[in-house]
């Protein structure tokens, strides 16, 4: 049920307009950061305004809301914003990735495919890759519009320096249909194969730096590397715990106070879904035995 | 990409006998200050030019007309790109302009800040103009890197410190590395030698100048320092403000000033 005294989702028709003109901006040039008039909404910064306000104009009657934080539904900022839109659009929501169609997202991109017809949000808290090492906006504006990038591998060559191998293991840059470099966001760079030819349409808000930008489905990603330091996903070596899942990134959990820990799935979703399909891991069986 | 920057040395040499760089009645107005007025020479493939003159006469302004960093209220520079054309900087786009200036010409800082990055390794320093245009070999990067410390007399174990951690006369040493590595033809210096010690200074002009020679640089040096001006240039251009008063071979210039102007410079500076 919508309250009345709310507008569909929160923001008023003049700037749901005015958001998705930027958001057509942004898929018609991949990767592109589009300014826009960012708005206050009723929640702090760091609860991803940008990706709220994005989700609030591309919204329908009709649609089905996931909400993802770290991967799973369930963390306060999950619920919270969820909440939001039920209260404010009465829209359906889900935890389901397959019966989702907008997913707004902080840090992850779910494990399981996303299928066409599906739209991802990411809250990005900074849109700027050329930002660590070229505060100077006016400065990365140029860069960008010239595509000028050796400043990206600046900071891989650094890694290589410092570490041995690319350390950067988050917010990893990509190049995006061949011609803009852009910040994934702060999702772990075992996701950045996820975005490339991917089916659904992705889009990624900043509310406090006011940009917005997309991937288009089916669009070419490209991890930055060096030819004598490809990119490579990384994942824990370990099955998750819980559903035994070999291929899923996992969150490491603290069990006891004497260093016990266990390897999970981070997508929550995911790893239920397997768990109902009958895969087990090493701590899934008491798990379940203490559920039932 | 990379083959506009993989000149080899022969090819430098080759057409000395036309002007690498033309500028035509240069003149920069700031308000009512006339910074710089009609300023013209031209400077050949490997040749070292000095601009000298007190403070406020208008070298720095003119240096950075001269490499495209600021547009001349009237006249114009050009420059003979490595295909062999003549072009009026004023016409080139800005990616063409950005590619000049970091592949083609170099252009050291009297503060090191102002040229290097501070916070990033030397190494990466020195790489951010290849993997600018192009490279993408992280071996080949850091080989070719501490090829050039080498070559400006630094410690290649210091390859992966912060300029930060470098002294002054490192720094400036550092920027010159960081400018030559894509082999340019013109390097623009301005004050290259400001703020060092005496014995700092005398060993940087010493590296510049053979690192000039070796490579058949052509260079712009602005300094204040009659002594800079005669170890490295040449030929001289004397600016009182904002005008050429006075030009010849440096060794002319210098030890038979004929305006007086040059005449009380040459004597405050260098007392017989
Ligand atoms: N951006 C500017 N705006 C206004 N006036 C300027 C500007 N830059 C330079 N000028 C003026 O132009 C004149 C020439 O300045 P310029 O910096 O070229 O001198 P300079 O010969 O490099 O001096 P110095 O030896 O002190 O570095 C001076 O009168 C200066 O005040
Ligand atoms: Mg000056
Ligand atoms: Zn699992």
């Amino acid at each position: 049920m919508i309250e009345a005294s709310y507008n569909f989702a929160y923001l008023d028709e003049q700037t749901k307009r005015m958001i998705r003109r930027a958001i057509l901006k942004a898929i018609a040039i991949p990767g592109y950061q589009v300014p826009f008039a960012s708005r206050e909404m009723p929640m702090p910064y760091g609860w991803g305004t940008g990706g709220v306000q994005v989700t609030a104009s591309i919204l329908g009657p009709d649609d089905t809301l996931k909400v993802i934080d770290q991967g799973s539904d369930d963390t306060t900022n999950a619920i919270s914003i969820r909440k939001f839109f039920a209260k404010t659009a009465g829209v359906a929501t889900t935890t389901s990735t397959p019966a989702a169609s907008v997913i707004q997202t902080r840090h992850r991109i779910p494990e399981t495919t996303l299928h066409e017809g599906q739209v991802l949000v990411y809250q990005v808290p900074i849109p700027e890759p050329l930002r660590f090492l070229e505060p100077r906006e006016t400065e990365t504006r140029r860069m960008h519009a010239l595509a000028e990038y050796g400043l990206m591998h600046v900071k891989l060559y650094e890694d290589i320096a410092k570490f041995g191998h690319i350390a950067t293991s988050y917010a990893y840059p990509v190049k995006v249909a061949g011609r803009y470099v852009m910040d994934p966001s702060p999702t772990p760079k075992f996701d950045n194969p996820k975005m490339n030819d991917c089916a659904a349409l992705q889009l990624f808000g900043a509310g406090r730096e006011k940009r917005i930008y997309a991937i288009p489905p089916y669009t070419q990603v490209v991890s930055l590397d060096f030819e004598d330091h490809p990119f490579t996903r990384y994942r824990q070596n370990a099955p998750c715990a819980l559903c035994g899942a070999e291929d899923s990134y996992l969150d490491e959990i603290v069990t006891d106070d004497r260093g016990g820990r266990m390897f999970v799935c981070s997508d929550t979703d995911y790893c239920e879904g397997r768990r109902a399909q009958g895969h087990t891991g090493t701590e899934s069986a008491p798990m379940e035995a203490a559920d039932a | 990409m990379l083959d506009r920057v993989s000149v080899s040395h022969d090819d430098k040499v080759a057409a000395t006998d036309q002007p690498l760089l033309i500028a035509d009645g240069l003149s920069k107005r700031y308000g009512r200050i006339d910074a710089c007025r009609g300023v013209s020479f031209e400077l050949y493939p490997g040749e070292v030019l000095a601009i000298v003159g007190e403070s406020g006469s208008g070298k720095s302004t003119l240096l950075q007309m001269l490499s495209a960093q600021l547009a001349p209220s009237a006249g114009r520079v050009s420059y003979r790109m490595r295909d062999g054309v003549l072009r009026d900087l004023a016409a080139l786009g800005e990616a063409e302009r950005r590619l000049l200036l970091r592949t083609d010409w170099g252009f050291v800082h009297q503060d090191p800040a102002q040229g290097l990055r501070m916070a990033v390794s030397a190494g990466a320093n020195v790489g951010e103009r290849l993997m600018a245009i192009g490279w993408n070999h992280y071996g080949r990067i850091r080989d070719t890197a501490s090829d050039w410390l080498q070559r400006v007399e630094i410690d290649t174990s210091r390859i992966d410190d912060a300029p930060r951690t470098y002294s002054g006369g490192m720094r400036q040493r550092l920027q010159i590395a960081r400018n030559l590595v894509t082999g340019p033809r013109l390097v623009f210096m301005d004050e290259p030698t400001g703020g060092l010690d005496v014995s700092v200074q005398a060993r940087l002009l010493d590296l510049v100048r053979s690192l000039v020679t070796e490579l058949g640089l052509a260079a712009i040096v602005v300094t204040h320092d009659l002594a800079v001006a005669r170890l490295l240039s040449h030929r001289i251009l004397v600016m009182k403000s904002g005008r050429v008063i006075e030009t010849g071979l440096t060794d002319q210039v210098l030890d038979d000033p004929r305006e007086p102007y040059t005449q009380l410079l040459v004597s405050s500076i260098l007392p017989a």
